[in-house]
């Protein structure tokens, strides 16, 4: 009290950051006045130090492996980023420039994708916040396309639905739930984690908008076979008169074939494929916030939904859910592209798949894990444990957290749900000496693990005995009677099943 | 740190021989920390045969570039000899002199150099390929750059309500936060704590609950949210107003879809009343989501939506009546309170329950500092939802946006998300997934930085400076003000006589002096009106509104000297009874005219303002 009063008495401007009243009284959270926004204004100094000093407990990005977002870029590049923060990419007018780097980044990826793009034609794409707009909108161009179809042959249009396999990102749910499309997913089986193109064709009725599959699966990084898919559905549509068309939703894998595997056929080079996108903040190597969806053509692309936008006296149409946006992203994909080239981002992907070996190496060599995630594709290594009967993946991931190190856990999609793995994605930033670590850290976590009582054993007895329970036998003719304690237990862990079966957000 | 491939074998000799030549030790001790950062990087082992010829001779502080170079093929390394000689008679007296804008990639025009090729690919080339090989990420910085100085200063930008200023310290917690992914929940747990907090310990009924947040908590309570002492608002951070708007609409709709479902009705026809002065953003929710937009027209001199005309256009389809809180036009509030209660009258009469959604996109952050007691929000009972623009008067950069619900039930549960991501439950319900996250925190930065008095500080300020602005250009004596005092602080001005020069040309010769100042004609019904329009920002002072007023008297001044373009063409059409036999130039541009103004009428009107 004494010293508050006297270190006021001097002015306030003297004070140093921390002996200030502003970091001792307690923010908006905790004060008793709820989450109203405080009366008076504090000093900006003080203001960003309460704000950083929330923000060192937040987790260090760099150490994440849970994400394909980016996290690390060229300093010069956060410069540019740091220039443009106030330019607002909707101000075509005003910020001509930035809508030409918009445009040509468009180009660039239709190219890189084989786009049937004449001489002197431009691609039609667009940039979005992410990949979820990106599919949005490319969903949406489908169910209107389906709709215009539907409308001329004077036949009813109001139950589309989409074939998607089960392993696909959370907003193609989101997609179907918000513009009231049905969601049909092939089923998984355990040991093939993708949409098996054959199902899928059969799934394809005469309301199917679109197949939208899969180039590089969240869960194991895999890439479907998108060619097998394109001529089972092109007998299909020639036997039918349906004209499915096809969607690749590339998110993570867009930036990944086009340089390793640049003959893998999955692109606008299968006469199906209509419509990519591709998220510019996973391997396009921009911080998050940039996606991209490119059509094949003109064609593809309603009119109705483009809306016209007047631009310094020329005609820019947009398709987009959001309007006012920071443009800094967009002109962060550009600044990679020119830098990097064909050649830089062949260099930087050909590292991050080497260094995904390296882990995949070291992690066989251990001896106690299965590797699920296949050589080809997008660069990442997910493992299940041989054993999971002591311990499982989740208890290995809770542990490496105290090392700094996020890998989650998850179980797999309904009909392979039984399989839970631990999931490493190698972005550019981590290096060979981090994955070197790192498989020592997991080392470690075995070595400490093995020496724990099992958590599961203990409890897995009773919940066996349910099991035989049910069955109708009894493993010892003895009935186990359950305390209040395992019950509680035992709802717990269904419930905590059943959770965990829902759809991952994997991004 | 990426394809630094430095390698050119035959350089050892010439090398050494650099090495020698080059005098300044001070050069050499400065290049030696970059050439092991760059081998270090590219996991090269360190060898002095790898260094480029061309490291010693050129100066190590500018050109930065030349160091950490990329691979070069055998015609580049001729190339580079050339350059080399050029260089060094240029750096004679004094290497430290050179600027970065004499080097090579700024001069050399004639051989085609590998950032060359990369330029000449990306504007010459109009298929836009990605460009072969790579190039120091220096002259990548400086080419973005030199060619982002074409666009318009965005301080300047009068046309656009988006945040162009923001405080330093908060451009760095920004920066700094910019490799976080806001999807993340799980991960950077305090982040979204600022925006959301996990309901899983609190409540058992997790799966009901949206994410929640402090920021939304705030500005729920600013708008006056009927909300209990711990209770947490419903509410989300979105992109923008526009992605807010489409999960409102959103809400809306499957409510009444709801709705009619279980009254055994139809539920096929939804429509949503608005007026003709909304944003572009509300016609694509319209056309995305297959809503049928009915516009109430506008008139002159009355150009927001009329209440009463509104409630007579809703029926049993309409899922909502919008308002807007700061017409875009003429920054005019609407009267929602008056909406309001005939709306409850209509209700009762028909038993419809239309709701109401304010869209505020720029007056939410305006009427709460500066009209406390003006009721247009929560207190109202039919106001459900209500969206607001972060970057706006939020005085936050481009890319944030909230929407708040008045309670959990006006939000259907079916549209919100529950991913599981390790193992934390998180309730979404947005449009967009993986975003930047450092938005949010400079709107809660903002927020307890500025304070309910620190916004009102800045809402007076700018209010006060379009007063200084209208006071102004009344005393030209040539304009009408066509917005109201009342509002959002811009001020929209028409000429009161435009026979001769129309407020396009007044705009047009606004850029010679910098300033972008949007013209443009009123929606239908009121699309003879043409207006200029200035919107007041934070960062708009009273010198620049006293200097823009100087230069809109000097455009004045200018344009009474030029003939009148409209004047000319009467005249040739022979105002005095003969016919005047017009050229075929004439002709084009006449017809140009006509449908250059149709397409102005067309699209400029909402879709530029923002």
């Amino acid at each position: 009290m004494v010293i508050s009063t006297t270190s006021t008495d001097s002015g306030e401007h003297l004070n140093s950051t921390f002996a200030s009243r502003y970091v001792r009284s307690p923010v908006p959270r905790f004060s008793e006045n709820g989450f109203k926004m405080p009366e008076n204004s504090m000093p900006k100094e003080a203001a960003y130090q309460v704000i950083t000093d929330e923000l060192m407990l937040d987790g260090n990005p760099r150490l994440n492996l849970a994400s394909f977002v980016t996290t690390w870029m060229e300093p010069e590049c956060d410069n540019l980023i740091m220039a443009s923060l106030n330019k607002n990419y909707v101000d075509m007018d005003e910020y001509p420039v930035t809508t030409e780097l918009q445009n040509r980044c468009v180009n660039m990826i239709a190219h890189l994708f084989h786009a049937p793009v004449g001489d002197k034609e431009t691609a039609v794409g667009v940039g979005t916040v992410g990949s979820s707009e990106a599919i949005m909108l490319a969903g949406l161009a489908f169910k209107r396309k389906w709709q215009q179809r539907r409308k001329a042959q004077g036949k009813p249009c109001d139950k589309p639905n989409i074939v998607t396999g089960a392993n696909v990102q959370v907003c193609w749910e989101k997609f179907a739930r918000y513009f009231e499309v049905e969601l049909k997913e092939v089923k998984l089986t355990e040991g093939y984690y993708v949409m098996n193109p054959e199902k899928a064709v059969e799934l394809v009725d005469e309301n199917t908008i679109c197949i939208a599959a899969i180039l590089g699966s969240t869960l194991t990084g895999e890439f479907e076979d998108v060619k097998r898919l394109n001529d089972l559905l092109t007998k299909k549509n020639a036997e039918t008169g349906w004209d499915t068309p096809i969607h690749v939703d590339a998110a993570s894998g867009g930036f990944i074939a086009p340089f390793i595997n640049p003959e893998l056929e999955w692109d606008f080079r299968l006469p199906l494929v209509k419509s990519i996108n591709v998220s510019g903040h996973k391997y396009g190597l921009v911080y998050a916030g940039v996606g991209w969806v490119v059509w094949r053509t003109n064609d593809d692309l309603p009119d109705e939904l483009v809306f016209h936008i007047n631009y310094l006296g020329s005609d820019q149409p947009t398709f987009t859910l959001n309007f006012s946006k920071g443009s800094s992203q967009i002109i962060a994909q550009y600044y990679q592209f020119i830098r990097l080239g064909f050649e830089g981002y062949k260099n930087v992907i050909e590292n991050c798949l080497e260094n995904a070996r390296v882990l995949k190496e070291g992690l066989e060599k251990t001896g106690r894990f299965v590797i699920v995630s296949k050589d080809v594709g997008v660069p990442l290594v997910a493992f299940s444990l041989k054993d999971s009967s002591k311990h499982t993946v989740f208890e290995i991931s809770e542990s490496l957290r105290r090392f700094g190190w996020i890998i989650p856990a998850y179980t797999m999609p309904p009909n392979a749900q039984h399989v839970a793995v631990l999931r490493a994605v190698i972005r550019e930033d981590f290096s060979r000496t981090l994955a070197e670590r790192l498989i020592s850290n997991i080392e470690e976590v075995l070595k400490e693990m093995d020496s724990l009582p099992s958590r599961i054993s203990t409890r897995e007895a009773h919940v066996t005995a349910t099991i035989h329970e049910i069955q109708g036998g009894k493993p010892d003719g003895k009935p186990l009677k359950k305390s209040v304690r395992e019950t509680q237990e035992e709802v717990t862990r269904i419930w905590k099943r059943f959770v965990d079966g829902r759809r991952t957000g994997a991004c | 740190m990426l394809s630094l491939k430095v390698n050119i074998p035959n350089s050892n000799k010439s090398m050494m021989h650099c090495n020698k030549k080059a005098a300044a030790k001070r050069k050499q001790s400065s290049l030696v920390p970059q050439i092991a950062e760059a081998l270090k990087s590219s996991l090269v082992p360190l060898s002095m045969s790898r260094i480029e010829p061309q490291l010693c001779l050129m100066k190590p502080t500018k050109k930065k570039h030349n160091v950490i170079d990329v691979e070069k093929t055998e015609a580049d390394i001729t190339l580079r000899r050339s350059i080399m000689v050029l260089s060094k008679t240029a750096s004679e007296s004094d290497v430290s002199v050179h600027s970065t804008f004499a080097s090579r990639y700024v001069r050399n025009s004639l051989p085609r150099s590998a950032f060359e090729s990369v330029l000449a690919v990306v504007i010459d080339d109009p298929r836009f390929k990605m460009p072969e090989n790579s190039i120091p990420k220096e002259a990548a910085y400086q080419i973005i750059n030199d060619e982002l100085m074409l666009d318009g200063n965005p301080r300047l930008n009068l046309a656009s309500f988006v945040t162009t200023w923001m405080e330093p310290e908060c451009d760095k917690l920004m920066m700094e936060a910019i490799n976080k992914n806001y999807v993340d929940m799980d991960e950077y747990p305090v982040t979204t704590e600022l925006q959301a907090k996990a309901f899983i310990f609190a409540n058992i009924r997790m799966f009901v609950m949206l994410k929640q947040n402090r920021c939304v908590n705030m500005i729920a309570h600013l708008f006056n949210a009927p909300l209990e002492e711990s209770e947490v608002a419903v509410g989300v951070g979105t992109v923008g107003s526009s992605e807010a708007i489409m999960l409102a609409g959103l809400a809306f709709k499957r409510k009444w879809q709801n709705k009619r479902k279980a009254e055994g009705k139809p539920y096929d026809k939804p429509n949503i009343v608005t007026g003709a002065n909304v944003q572009v953003c509300w016609e694509k929710f319209a056309r995305y989501f297959e809503v049928e937009l009915k516009e109430v027209k506008l008139r002159e001199g009355y150009y927001v939506m009329d209440p009463v005309k509104a409630v007579e256009m809703v029926d049993e389809n309409t899922i909502c009546v919008a308002a807007i809180l700061g017409s875009t036009l003429n920054g005019e509030f609407e009267d929602v309170k008056l909406l309001n209660d005939l709306l409850v009258e209509k209700n009762k009469q028909t038993e419809w329950d239309t709701p109401i959604h304010v869209d505020a996109a720029s007056g939410g952050f305006i009427a709460p500092f500066l009209y406390p007691e003006l009721e247009w929000d929560f207190r109202l009972p039919l106001v459900k939802s209500i969206n607001v623009s972060g970057h706006k008067y939020g005085l936050v950069y481009a890319g944030i946006g909230w929407v708040i619900w008045r309670s959990k039930e006006d939000l259907p549960e079916e549209l919100i998300f529950h991913i599981n991501y390790l193992g934390a439950d998180q309730p979404t319900f947005t449009l967009n997934f993986s975003k930047g996250s450092s938005q949010v925190i400079a709107q809660y930065y903002q927020l307890i930085r500025l304070g309910f008095e620190g916004y009102r500080n800045v809402m007076e300020n700018c209010h006060e400076n379009a007063m200084v602005l209208k006071q102004g250009l009344e005393k030209t004596g040539r304009f009408n003000i066509v917005s109201k005092d009342h509002g959002v602080p811009l001020v929209a001005f028409s000429l009161k006589d435009n026979k001769f020069h129309d407020e396009f040309e007044v705009a047009e010769m606004l850029r010679r002096f910098g300033w972008i100042v949007p013209a443009y004609t009123m929606p239908a019904d009121a699309q003879h009106v043409t207006v200029l329009r200035v919107v007041i920002r934070e960062d708009f002072s009273r010198t620049l509104a006293e200097r823009l007023v100087l230069d809109i008297t000097k455009v004045l001044h200018e344009l009474d000297l030029l003939p009148s373009k409209l004047l000319v063409a009467a005249h040739k059409n022979g105002k005095n009874g003969t016919v005047v036999k017009k050229t075929e130039t004439e002709t084009q541009r006449e017809v140009t005219t006509y449908w250059k103004k149709f397409v102005l009428d067309m699209k400029t009107n909402r879709n530029k303002i923002c």
